[in-house]
């Protein structure tokens, strides 16, 4: 029974069962695995007594070819880890290689990265609030929250001719000019959002259902979450209140009020109630950003050529899934010796086993839901 | 922010130093105010710059909100008003225009900058560990801003436990190698770590010989399960003591360890790729 099982001493196949015992295998192909996730649980009737995740399908070696490519050449795959936050992925390398060359792009150039950084948040959360709605039963969010994503797709379309995998962002600071009516667009979409993510939670904070598939399931408690090096808004709904934003302000975000929402349970409820301020805050730093929107260079000097001193850096943003950390290793040639990213995905997923413990296999899919994780992230 | 480097190279990351929930109570009136708007600042540096040189504190209004950079740094530029225009390399105004300029270049001035890079480290942090661990803290130094440990390899865990249970660095945030094939001991293990009580950043760093193994330090932080199992799969670095050390990335059958600097970013385990996928290898 569930005492058999060696907490992280050893793997489901060595595992000796017992009479009620089954081995069940979720994905790589299952649906709400959120892509080629592998789940292997170990079940007594219908309740998790163990788990464990089998990566690596969508592995691409990400770090290895960022070593044979040159600084420049390399921004474009970061954008193909979190395919759903592609902007943060820009952000997160142009900062790093800045912060290792020693420049820092213009200001008007970080207002602008800080706009678009945010609507992407808000479309990561969006995304993740359709799946995970969908996953739990409820149908109709998912097609709210594409409607309103599609929005933001437009606005990255027409800034930078990508909707998706954008690249939006160059080191030193941006390749395109925001375009004309950038700030009517985005306030266009600010003004709308408010209403509209008080439609998504009449939909489902006070719905039984979702209320009965989501309170006190998969609950971290917040020493549990730090052990585990979760980070995001799955840590913040433990109560941590952390938040890379505040905690070492990056991009313009030192020049923004917003508050960090944090939960009390650690549980599937509070980790969507999390995210859901959180893209209220989000539209609120968009609108401060319209605002005043400094005029200046958006590119800063750096040359056509890059080659950073030697050194390393690390350097960590606030993606919409939690600490995205770049570790940079540079030789002084124009090529990196070492690029590692730190995915929030891959670290959040590690905490899965704990949190699965004891729930129903039903559960485990709100729980993989709620972690909202991206496989190309997770296995680069 | 940029002109603070030098100064602020004591410091652990100053530009994390920031409380993690600082107030922002400010915003109605002041969207404009904190320190990352040098355009703005001009306007009121002129008159400050343009005032007696050597009046030190004069240089801290430049840096209102942030609180990090020291005021050591900006009054060394409005120390000598002349001295600046011609340091940075930037056309050289007469006179008359020399008090705004610093404030301005100091910026552009930035970018080869000759300080970037390791420079030695010995604050209050590493005197402890070292009165703690003498011999066992073989390097400190400071790379951007950012405090880097090399400690011995057998004494790895030890000083994990004491840097989480006496120094608060709580949160392992990643935990990676880097390979330098052409050194000794070729493996450079990197922990990057995150304390919540202090707001910063620490980098331990353990150089291993191909041959050698490490202790595993999953008992100090669990999360370094899956990482020290990422390490072992991309560099083969085995970890002494891990509940489950086996590949996290690739299959398990796979020979060979991709980042390591002497594997070819061409090559694959095509007999793994024949036998398991029917396929001849892609490249």
């Amino acid at each position: 029974m569930a005492d058999r099982y060696i907490p992280g001493g050893t793997t489901v196949e060595t595992t000796v069962l017992g009479a009620d015992e089954i081995i069940l295998n979720m994905g790589p192909q299952h649906p709400s695995t959120h892509g080629v996730l592998r789940v292997k649980l170990h079940l007594d009737g219908e309740k998790v007594v163990g788990s464990e995740c089998v990566i690596g399908y969508l592995h691409r070696g990400v770090e290895k070819i960022a070593e044979h490519r040159t600084y420049q050449q390399f921004a474009p795959y970061v954008d193909r880890m979190d395919y759903v936050a592609a902007v943060s992925n820009g952000l997160g390398y142009c900062e790093a290689v800045e912060k290792l060359m020693g420049v820092e792009a213009p200001p008007r150039a970080r207002v602008i990265r800080t706009i678009l950084t945010e609507m992407q948040r808000i479309a990561s959360h969006l995304f993740w609030l359709g799946t995970h709605a969908l996953d739990i039963g409820a149908l109709t969010p998912l097609f709210y929250c594409l409607r309103e994503r599609e929005e933001i797709l437009k606005i990255f379309e027409k800034y930078c001719g990508a909707r998706l995998t954008t690249h939006a962002f160059r080191i030193g600071g941006l390749q395109y000019e925001a375009y004309d009516e950038l700030e009517k667009d985005v306030e266009r979409f600010c003004q709308d959002f408010d209403r509209r993510v008080d439609e998504y939670e009449t939909l489902l904070t006070e719905n039984r259902i979702w209320v009965g598939r989501t309170k006190g399931i998969g609950i971290l408690s917040a020493a549990d979450a730090i052990a585990m090096g979760v980070t995001g808004p799955v840590l913040r709904a433990s109560g941590v209140q952390w938040d890379i934003r505040k905690a070492a302000p990056y991009a313009a975000y030192d020049q923004y009020s917003f508050i960090v929402p944090t939960g009390k349970n650690g549980d599937t409820y509070d980790r969507y109630l999390v995210r859901m301020e959180e893209m209220r805050q989000s539209r609120l730093i968009c609108l401060q950003a319209i605002e005043n929107i400094p005029a200046g260079p958006i590119l800063g000097k750096v040359g056509k050529v890059l080659k950073p001193p030697p050194g390393e850096v690390y350097h960590a943003i606030e993606a919409p899934k939690g600490e995205l950390g770049y570790y940079i290793v540079s030789d002084g040639t124009t090529q990196p010796y070492r690029v590692r990213i730190r995915p929030p995905s891959l670290i959040n997923l590690e905490a899965l086993d704990q949190m699965v413990r004891g729930h129903l296999v039903a559960d485990v899919v709100a729980i993989i839901g709620t972690l909202d994780i991206v496989l190309g992230e997770v296995d680069r | 922010m940029r002109a603070g480097d030098s100064a602020r190279l004591m410091t652990n990351d100053a530009e994390e130093k920031q409380p993690p929930v600082p107030p922002q109570a400010d915003k109605p009136d002041a969207p404009s105010a904190p320190s990352n708007t040098p355009a703005s600042d001009v306007t009121e540096k002129p008159a400050v710059a343009g005032k007696p040189a050597a009046e030190k504190p004069t240089g801290a209004p430049s840096a209102p909100a942030a609180g990090t950079a020291p005021p050591v740094t900006p009054p060394a530029t409005a120390a000598k008003p002349a001295a600046p225009a011609a340091v940075s390399g930037a056309p050289a105004k007469p006179a008359g225009a020399v008090a705004p300029k610093p404030a301005a270049p100091a910026k552009p001035a930035a970018p080869p900058p000759p300080k970037e890079g390791p420079v030695p480290l010995d604050n209050d942090l590493v005197k402890r560990y070292k009165a703690r661990f003498g011999d066992g803290i073989r390097e400190s130094w400071i790379d951007r801003k950012q405090a880097i440990l090399v400690v011995a390899r057998e004494q790895l865990l030890e000083i994990a436990r004491y840097t989480r249970d006496d120094e608060q660095f709580d949160l392992l945030a990643d935990l990676t190698a880097v390979d330098w094939p052409k050194r000794e001991k070729r493996f450079d293990l990197v922990l990057m770590l995150y304390s919540f009580t202090k707001n910063e950043r620490l980098r331990l760093k353990a150089h291993i010989a191909e041959n050698e193994t490490v202790a595993s330090v999953e008992s100090v932080w669990p999360t370094a399960n899956w990482l020290e199992r990422e390490v072992y799969d991309m560099f083969g670095i085995v970890f002494e003591g891990h509940p489950n050390l086996k590949r996290l990335l690739l299959p398990e059958e796979w020979q060979g360890f991709p980042l390591r600097k002497d594997y070819d970013i061409l090559q694959q385990d095509d007999a793994w790729v024949r036998e398991n996928l029917n396929i001849e290898s892609g490249q």
